[in-house]
């Protein structure tokens, strides 16, 4: 299974960014192999319908899960469309959610717990 | 003639400005029509009480897939630039509220698995306000896309005679959308510096859109030249002030039109509309010289 964390960096310590829409990168951990990867979100900069674009990157990446913080109506529609498991919770570093996530600790997000266009209260510059 | 009256800020007079100026033009004999741009909130109708017979829906394309002939190629959701698209190993999922209605997707779908469907925007009401042509447009509740409302609205100009535009505040894609193919945009603002701050914005949309433009101030009082020294700056005219006044403020809560609140706007407003005409035949003939 892979498991993508959104954060605001590209590596494993990297903090964890509660924006599903607007993160700078999602890690993303195979458990099968055990490898990690940096996806970045181009999404984070769209005018429109970010969410939409995070979850259309999950698809891609064929990535099953999803451990955030808070997830629209738009993407949670997209990403139960999709498929794709979301998990709510994230904190600390990517590490840190991926382990309280195998803990069993994390809690799934049936239904959206942010309104539209959350993430743009609270943008920053996307980390490099 | 086309004359949008703008603003930047809200709620500085745009519609007292609007209705008047049509109003006086109404009553001296010219040809009028007034055009309610402000889809999102227009008022103009509480001013003018026109009687409005006719009604149309307006709609804009948005896509609809033929999931037999769709391969969940994903060129689609690829091209759209507001994220309408996604798609998945199994279906295509649309976001109708965030579709401008471009049509590119089903131009650039490889098996013509785009249909246009259709999705209503809002409504445009046609009428008459005495001797004058009155339209306006209402966006439909929960329809964020308004551009293609306004342009609707303005395709019911009149060939001859005037044109007032009443635009949308702010100066974003309705605005912009109003006071595009204007010949000339009166730019209401209030002498505070918030007015001043969006006034700026506005005179800036009005020139990169290439539409000369000119200075209303509303609630004018003694502000130290704020808007004056600005208008000097940027070589902008100052065409008019309304003064603050109660009887001007009671009568506009009241839906009384400026021209009806005090004896002598008709003038002034035929002035401001006399100075008009000269700006834009002293632009047609020096403007592309400057």
């Amino acid at each position: 299974m892979k498991i993508a964390v959104s954060a605001s960096g590209s590596s494993i310590d990297s903090a964890v960014d509660e924006r599903f829409g607007r993160c700078a990168y999602f890690v993303v951990f195979d458990e099968k192999t055990g490898d990690t990867e940096a996806i970045l979100n181009d999404g984070v900069n769209a005018a429109e319908g970010a969410g939409i674009k995070s979850a259309g990157l999950m698809l891609r990446n064929n990535v099953d899960l999803v451990v955030t913080g808070r997830v629209g109506p738009k993407a949670m529609h997209a990403l139960l469309a999709g498929r794709v498991a979301v998990y709510t919770g994230a904190a600390g570093t990517v590490t840190q959610t991926i382990e309280q996530y195998r803990k069993g600790s994390l809690n799934p997000l049936g239904v959206p717990n942010a309104r539209s266009h959350n993430g743009i209260s609270s943008m920053e510059k996307p980390v490099k | 003639m086309i004359i949008a009256v703008a603003s930047g800020k809200g709620g500085t007079g745009k519609t007292t400005v609007a209705t008047g100026l049509m109003l006086a033009l109404r009553d001296s004999g010219h040809q009028v029509a007034y055009l309610d741009c402000d889809v999102e909130e227009p008022n103009g109708h509480i001013f003018l009480e026109p009687q409005c017979n006719e009604s149309e829906d307006i709609y804009i394309e948005v896509p609809e897939i033929e999931r037999d002939k769709c391969t969940l190629c994903g060129k689609c959701a690829e091209l759209c630039a507001f994220n309408a698209l996604l798609v998945t190993s199994a279906d295509v999922i649309i976001f109708h509220e965030l579709c401008h209605g471009c049509g590119g997707c089903r131009y650039f779908c490889p098996v013509q698995a785009v249909r246009p469907g259709q999705k209503k925007i809002g409504i445009i009401d046609r009428g008459t306000a005495g001797q004058a042509v009155f339209v306006r447009g209402e966006l439909e509740v929960g329809t964020v896309l308004s551009p293609p409302l306004v342009n609707a609205v303005k395709k019911n100009q009149i060939s001859r005679g005037v044109n007032v535009l009443d635009a949308p505040p702010g100066t974003s894609c309705p605005a912009v959308a109003t006071v595009r193919g204007a010949d000339f945009c009166i730019l209401v603002t209030e002498p505070t510096p918030f007015g001043l701050h969006d006034l700026s914005l506005a005179a800036q949309m009005a020139s990169s859109l290439g539409v000369p433009c000119g200075v209303v101030v509303n609630k004018a009082g003694d502000s130290r030249g704020l808007i004056e020294n600005f208008c000097l700056q940027e070589g902008l005219p100052l065409l008019m002030k309304i003064p603050l006044s109660r009887t001007i403020a009671e009568a506009g809560s009241r839906g009384v039109p400026l021209n009806r609140a005090e004896a002598g706007w008709d003038q002034m407003l035929l002035n401001l509309y006399s100075d008009i005409e000269g700006l834009i035949m002293s632009e047609r003939a020096y403007g592309n010289q400057r």
